[in-house]
């Protein structure tokens, strides 16, 4: 198999450390950022939706309205691949008591929240985008197996495509189970090919075992805080500039990726 | 949109409420046999019906899984045994090697059954109580996770849950894949279970009749919830001359509304549209739709007139919900199973439940069996999120 190519042309990070993609940059070139409000704006919701909406939906919209902004991509037209490990970890917890406690008062509203792809919903009703969207998982590798049906969903259709990865803090019981202690979203405007936006190209390719990429702290540190967080290796490449990382896109499956010039 | 080309299914298999494996299938669609029963799952406390697998609970894991148990994995693991389909995927692991396979799954609540359950029984201090199951059967890649051990498989896995769309879509992603070289081959499919949270939930939306669905029927109160394992295996066409083909799909997102269909259908219309471009097909060319038809008053309404804008009267449409219920990420693949027992047996299904027609419903609507050739099958599969999917399937050696 010869190595997939895709341009990236947006980027969008927020973690309670990192508000956007430049405060990653600036804290690999030695200066401390300023953390983000407690709260992702998502300012591409309406105002109504986004108090309604949980917060895994304000972590998606807000690192994917980052993305395209940068990009300058019309989010109307824009296909989107949303993966998450655990979904919104705080609607599931409230299900699960609820339905142990009280099953007949379950919200109907939060149970139409609990769907995986709720933040694709709100997204695409938010930007009046018809494409085609989709929501997946693959627990620790779903960054890697988002970014293999994001970049497979580029070249096929030729089209840009925007991924987006997050996962909330766990709530309740569940926080031990997923291991999920602070929130981390991350996105990657793709594109099949070079335009005036394009960041960076990557070159990937599938191997058969995978050898984690060392971080610098607190990169790593913050990796074993959130499974979307297993992006950091690819995130740190993009705002340094040349190199390549691997990541894991299946649980033995790895995902080579390297930075090319296109200068 | 380029024409697509066309791929083989190679081997497929559901397992429903009408019992394990396509001749089970078959031999309820053909008497018009419905599967639905009075609510006994859980505490039973809705009064509703259900569409049921028998012998899920019997269908224990093989010992070196049993840290994957949970009733969806072990409906998965009785899907796996019927239709010689362990046989089938062993093969195509022998030819092609396991890491040339992907593993593409839909599923819209995977093992949450199980999450529910541990949260009945948290200990002293309000944890989950000691368990020996792992951890990440409380997670949305749980099913998928368990069925590439299951099938010894070790190339991309990945979990599609976009609600009711969830396994049809799987068939897209596995299409690009395999276009682009990745793999030679891909298992597609897809689990759910019956659980409390779908249950109480399109409860809590006032959604669930209680009474057996009546899909386009003129008095129908919503849906019946079902449960249900389906899986296929997609090789490139030149391996398989005889097998039937996966000729298009189309996917489309409403932009509308969180749990209420589009009023005009535009993302349905959209997947549609996608559907029949890259199959380089026109709506003419199309024989039988299996329908998403819920017997939500909603999606009914807006599918049905879909269908009579778009298609002949000589096509023939029917929802098989009435049968099944609504197996919610596994409708994609139960009835896409449908539409290819469709095309294998030239057997088109009745509409079950619908004795009084909505005056929606155009002359396409078969509302009993039919006996006819069926060359190329649609199936409409739609979800929460407004999140569209439509595939095309067709006999070998069919060309438009």
């Amino acid at each position: 198999m010869s190595a997939l190519r895709v341009c990236v042309e947006g980027v969008g990070l927020w973690s309670p450390q990192l508000g956007n993609f430049a405060a990653l940059q600036a804290l690999l070139c030695g200066t401390a950022p300023p953390p983000p409000p407690a709260r992702p704006a998502a300012a591409t919701l309406p105002p109504n939706e986004r108090r309604r909406a949980p917060e895994s939906v304000l972590l998606a919209v807000e690192v994917a309205g980052q993305a395209v902004a940068m990009s300058g991509h019309d989010a109307a037209t824009l296909a989107c691949v949303f993966a998450s490990s655990h979904g919104d970890q705080a609607t599931t917890d409230y299900m699960c008591r609820t339905l142990a406690q009280a099953p007949a008062e379950l919200s109907p509203t939060r149970f139409h929240n609990s769907v995986h792809n709720a933040p694709a919903g709100y997204w695409t009703i938010a930007t009046g985008c018809h494409a085609p969207s989709t929501a997946v998982a693959a627990q620790h590798a779903s960054f890697g197996a988002g970014l293999l049906e994001a970049v497979t969903l580029a070249l096929s259709d030729q089209r840009p495509v925007l991924l987006v990865c997050s996962d909330t803090a766990g709530s309740g019981p569940l926080r031990k189970v997923t291991g999920c202690t602070q929130s981390f979203g991350c996105a990657l405007l793709l594109s099949p090919t070079p335009g005036e936006a394009t960041l960076a190209r990557l070159a990937l390719s599938l191997t058969p075992l995978h050898v984690a990429t060392p971080l610098p702290e607190p990169l790593a540190r913050w990796s074993n805080t959130n499974a979307s967080a297993a992006a950091l290796p690819l995130l740190a490449l993009l705002a340094g500039g040349l190199g390549c990382c691997e990541l894991r896109a299946a649980a033995t499956l790895g995902l080579h990726i390297e930075l090319e010039n296109i200068a | 949109m380029p024409i697509m080309t066309p791929l083989a299914i190679t081997a497929y298999t559901a397992t429903t409420a009408l019992g394990c494996g396509l001749d089970a299938q078959l031999d309820a669609l053909r008497h018009a046999r419905s599967g639905l029963r009075p609510n006994d799952f859980g505490n039973g406390a809705l009064p509703c019906w259900i569409g049921r697998v028998d012998g899920v609970e019997d269908s224990a894991l093989a010992a070196d899984h049993a840290t994957w148990d949970c009733r969806n994995n072990r409906l998965a693991w009785l899907g796996l045994q019927q239709d010689d389909f362990l046989a089938k995927v062993r093969v195509a692991r022998e030819r092609y090697g396991a890491d040339r396979i992907a593993l593409i799954l839909g599923t819209s609540t995977a093992s949450i059954g199980a999450t529910e359950e541990a949260y009945r029984r948290l200990d002293a201090t309000g944890d989950f109580a000691q368990d020996p199951r792992h951890p990440e059967v409380h997670a949305p890649h749980s099913l998928a996770a368990f069925v590439t051990a299951a099938l010894s498989l070790e190339g991309p896995c990945m979990t599609v849950s976009t609600a009711c769309s969830s396994s049809a879509k799987v068939f897209a992603s596995a299409e690009r894949m395999l276009r682009l070289g990745l793999i030679d081959a891909a298992v597609v499919g897809g689990v759910d279970t019956l659980c409390d949270s779908v249950l109480f939930g399109f409860n809590a939306l006032e959604l669930v009749s209680a009474e057996p669905c009546r899909p386009f029927d003129a008095t129908r109160n919503g849906i019946s919830i079902g449960e249900a394992a389906g899986f296929a295996l997609l090789e490139r066409a030149d391996i398989a001359p005889e097998a039937p083909r996966l000729l298009g799909y189309g996917e489309a997102s409403d932009a509308h509304h969180m749990s209420t269909p589009h009023p005009q259908g535009l993302g349905a219309e959209l997947a549609l549209r996608d559907a029949l471009a890259r199959a380089g097909l026109a709506a003419e060319q199309v024989d039988y739709i299996n329908l998403h038809g819920t017997a939500s008053l909603k999606n009914d309404e807006v599918e049905a007139a879909l269908i009579e804008r778009t298609f002949p009267a000589g096509t023939r449409a029917s929802s098989t919900k009435g049968f099944t219920g609504h197996t919610l990420g596994a409708a994609g693949i139960v009835e896409a199973a449908i539409a290819l027992l469709a095309i294998e047996h030239g057997f088109i299904p009745g509409n079950l439940g619908g004795s009084a027609p909505d005056p929606v419903c155009g002359p396409q609507f078969a509302w009993r069996n039919e006996q006819r050739r069926v060359d190329v099958a649609l199936s409409n599969s739609f979800g929460f999120g407004g999140n569209n999917a439509c595939l095309v399937f067709a006999r070998s050696g069919f060309s438009a």
